[in-house]
């Protein structure tokens, strides 16, 4: 494994597929995709790794956690996407763990452009749909999944339509969570 | 009320199939190849690469031909084609000091380091139809002469040694149109961008607007020059920063008086313009309108010339965003004219009524 | 710059060359493990503003880049133009010049001759439009 190693074989379809999956994942909260295409250098994700190529090129801004802030992750993000490597307050992606991302400090949009936020992908232990329950649009009756909390995303969807979107990884497997979603604890 | 507008699909193909024909023209006259609109029409195809701000020269002739020689309809398709590609990176900015120029001419100076270099110029041809190229035929070479390898710095340090001249402006990192929208007001720099791809009709016009008095700055040309220089771009696998390829550019400096303000002492201001390819004309519009737009900047007062105008300017230059507005007006509107044509029939049964009673 | 000591000027030269004198002279290629495949795309163009000032975007440039690794060393190229092939030939050589320098130098050197001799050729013809003024004495001044 090294920086210039992982990326995607075939960028066109294997780009278009992934995004495709993580489209679905997003329009439809709580619903689990296997994503595959790229290997990044630990702690980095396959899904993880394979959305940063997919959702982000260099004038992305991306936040690592301090947890994936490493000489390894920082070499394959400059090969692979070449994306400049920034504070919270400027990113327009994140990766961490849930601990190592300090929601506060990302940006949330403007009002009158409510698109210029931070996308969060959060790194997780495993990926079910069990836990919190979600509703609202996307999802047809109610869904759930597992994630880290309750309070933080319910805060979130006070700020509609400024907010984080979410996307959770662990290993191959993706799910996500946009600003629209109500979440209620179990 | 909801009009259909449906059934348009055969007659726009068939409609296709004869603009290739007409495209094509009489068979029996060989066929234009985009090699030889490329080296044969290349100030078209600079046009093209300049205001379609893509460096390109194949793809530029190509558009050419694919749009008959219409230059906004090329543009538009070298702007389309843009759109596909991802952005690989930022080049340093150009060392145009560095440039191996081909032409290098100054109206302030007539003794300068470098020459004057007149390069391949139409300025002082006759302006005569030449019908020797009429008929296919051998060119004699050009001349040539011993090359002196003596440096060809720019005019205006020449100037600013005396500080009788502004010196040229610091920055950060410049805004990019092609990534953010437009915003006014604009800075400097990213008027520069906005002009450079600007229509050159629409530029000249308002150019010439300032020497007529809308505007004026008083401009010279203090330097223009013509020639390649190397883009050069850092990598960031390989940690430093390597030469990417060649291009060729127009860079042109305009001196212009200035009486000073409260804060400066009376000084040359200048304009400045840089374009792809051989393009002279262009280099010199957007020179003299960079320097009309920089009134605020100078302390100058805005007597209401259109060149002065940043967002008259900005808004209107683009040829693409212009043609596409423009000629958006003869696609099927008739939901819109229908509700026009019952309110102008109800207005006139009430004007009558009105007039009865 | 010289061919055998600065990848710089390799690869410059890589870049900037005819794809199709490039390949006629590289010949049959090593085996080449790609890292990342030949992608066409743009790099931004900047200029300065009055020549020597703040930078600006200018427009960009249509490039192809293309990184492998041939015999374990990284090669990389970015290319002008759409010509993925010409950007996988010179990512291969420029991972052969740092295994041996000597070899791909020698190769490329008709290339850097017929680039010089074109420059020469440009700058002969632009001395000669070059304008030798003479001044007049003018009568009253004498």
């Amino acid at each position: 494994m090294s920086a210039l190693t992982g990326g995607f074989t075939s960028p066109a379809p294997q780009a278009a597929r992934a995004f495709r999956l993580a489209l679905m994942a997003l329009s439809r909260p709580g619903r689990i995709e296997t994503v595959s295409g790229a290997t990044g250098p630990a702690p980095l994700s396959a899904a993880a790794a394979t959305l940063l190529l997919v959702l982000a090129d260099r004038d992305t801004p991306i936040f690592l956690g301090a947890g994936h802030d490493g000489t390894d992750v920082r070499e394959w993000i400059a090969f692979h996407i070449g994306a400049p490597l920034v504070p919270p307050e400027a990113a327009m992606l994140a990766v961490g763990t849930w601990p190592d991302l300090p929601l506060s400090r990302f940006p949330i949009g403007l009002p009158d452009y409510p698109d210029r936020s931070a996308t969060l992908i959060v790194e997780s232990p495993a990926i079910s749909a069990e836990g919190p329950r979600l509703t609202g649009p996307g999802i047809a009756g109610e869904a759930r999944l597992s994630l880290p909390e309750v309070n933080a995303f319910r805060a979130n969807r006070m700020l509609y339509p400024q907010g984080l979107d979410f996307f959770f990884t662990a290993g191959d497997r993706l799910a996500a969570l946009p600003r629209s979603t109500q979440v209620e604890s179990a | 009320m909801y009009v259909a507008v449906k059934g348009g699909e055969r007659a726009i193909d068939a409609a296709h199939a004869w603009l290739a024909e007409e495209r094509r023209g009489d068979p029996a006259i060989p066929e234009l190849s985009v090699a030889q609109i490329r080296s044969q029409l290349t100030l078209a195809v600079n046009r093209v690469m300049t205001e379609g701000a893509l460096y390109d020269p194949d793809l530029a002739a190509l558009a050419i031909k694919q749009a008959r020689g219409d230059l906004i309809e090329a543009i538009f398709l070298l702007r389309a084609y843009r759109t596909t590609l991802p952005r690989l990176g930022t080049s340093q900015p150009l060392e145009t000091a560095k440039m191996q120029v081909s032409r290098r001419i100054s109206a302030t100076f007539k003794d300068l380091p470098g020459g004057q270099v007149l390069g391949p110029t139409f300025d002082y041809t006759h302006r005569l139809l030449d019908f020797a190229l009429m008929a296919e035929g051998e060119m004699p070479a050009a001349p040539t002469a011993p090359v002196r390898d003596d440096p060809v710095p720019h005019v205006m340090g020449l100037l600013d040694r005396d500080g009788l001249i502004e010196p040229a402006p610091e920055g950060g990192t410049p805004a990019d149109l092609t990534r953010a929208p437009l915003e006014f007001p604009a800075d400097r720099a990213l008027r520069l961008q906005s002009i450079a791809r600007g229509d050159e009709g629409f530029l000249l016009g308002l150019a010439y607007s300032t020497q007529r008095g809308y505007g004026r700055t008083h401009a010279f040309v203090g330097e223009l020059r013509i020639g390649t220089v190397a883009v050069e771009m850092e990598i960031p696998e390989l940690g430093f920063a390597v030469e990417i390829g060649e291009i060729e550019v127009s860079e042109c400096e305009t001196v212009n008086q200035f009486k000073g303000s409260k804060t400066e002492p009376p000084q040359f201001t200048r304009g400045y313009g840089l374009v792809f390819g051989q393009n002279e004309r262009k280099a010199l519009s957007v020179s003299l309108v960079d320097r009309a737009l920089r009134w605020q900047e100078l302390g100058e007062d805005f007597v209401g010339a259109p060149a002065q105008d940043e967002e008259f300017v900005l808004s209107h230059c683009d040829n693409v965003q212009a043609t596409g507005f423009l000629e958006h007006i003869k696609l099927p509107h008739y939901v819109d004219f229908q509700a026009e044509l019952e309110l102008i029939r109800r207005l006139r049964r009430e004007a009558l009524q009105e007039a009865a009673e | 710059m010289s061919l055998l000591t600065d990848r710089r000027a390799l690869m410059g030269l890589l870049a900037r060359a005819a794809p199709d004198r490039l390949a006629a002279l590289a010949g049959p290629l090593p085996e080449a493990i790609e890292l990342r495949p030949a992608q066409t795309g743009t790099v931004m163009v900047q200029g300065r503003i009055g020549g020597t000032g703040a930078a600006f975007k200018m427009g960009e440039m249509v490039v192809t880049r293309c990184s492998v690794q041939v015999a374990g060393i990284a090669g990389h190229a970015h290319v002008q133009g759409r010509d993925k092939a010409h950007a996988r030939t010179a990512a291969v050589l420029d991972a052969m010049w740092q295994a041996d320098p000597a070899r791909i130098a020698a190769l490329l050197a008709p290339l850097a001759a017929e680039e010089t001799a074109r420059r020469q050729t440009r700058a002969a013809k632009a001395a000669a439009t070059r304008v030798e003024f003479f001044t007049l004495v003018r009568g009253e001044d004498q």
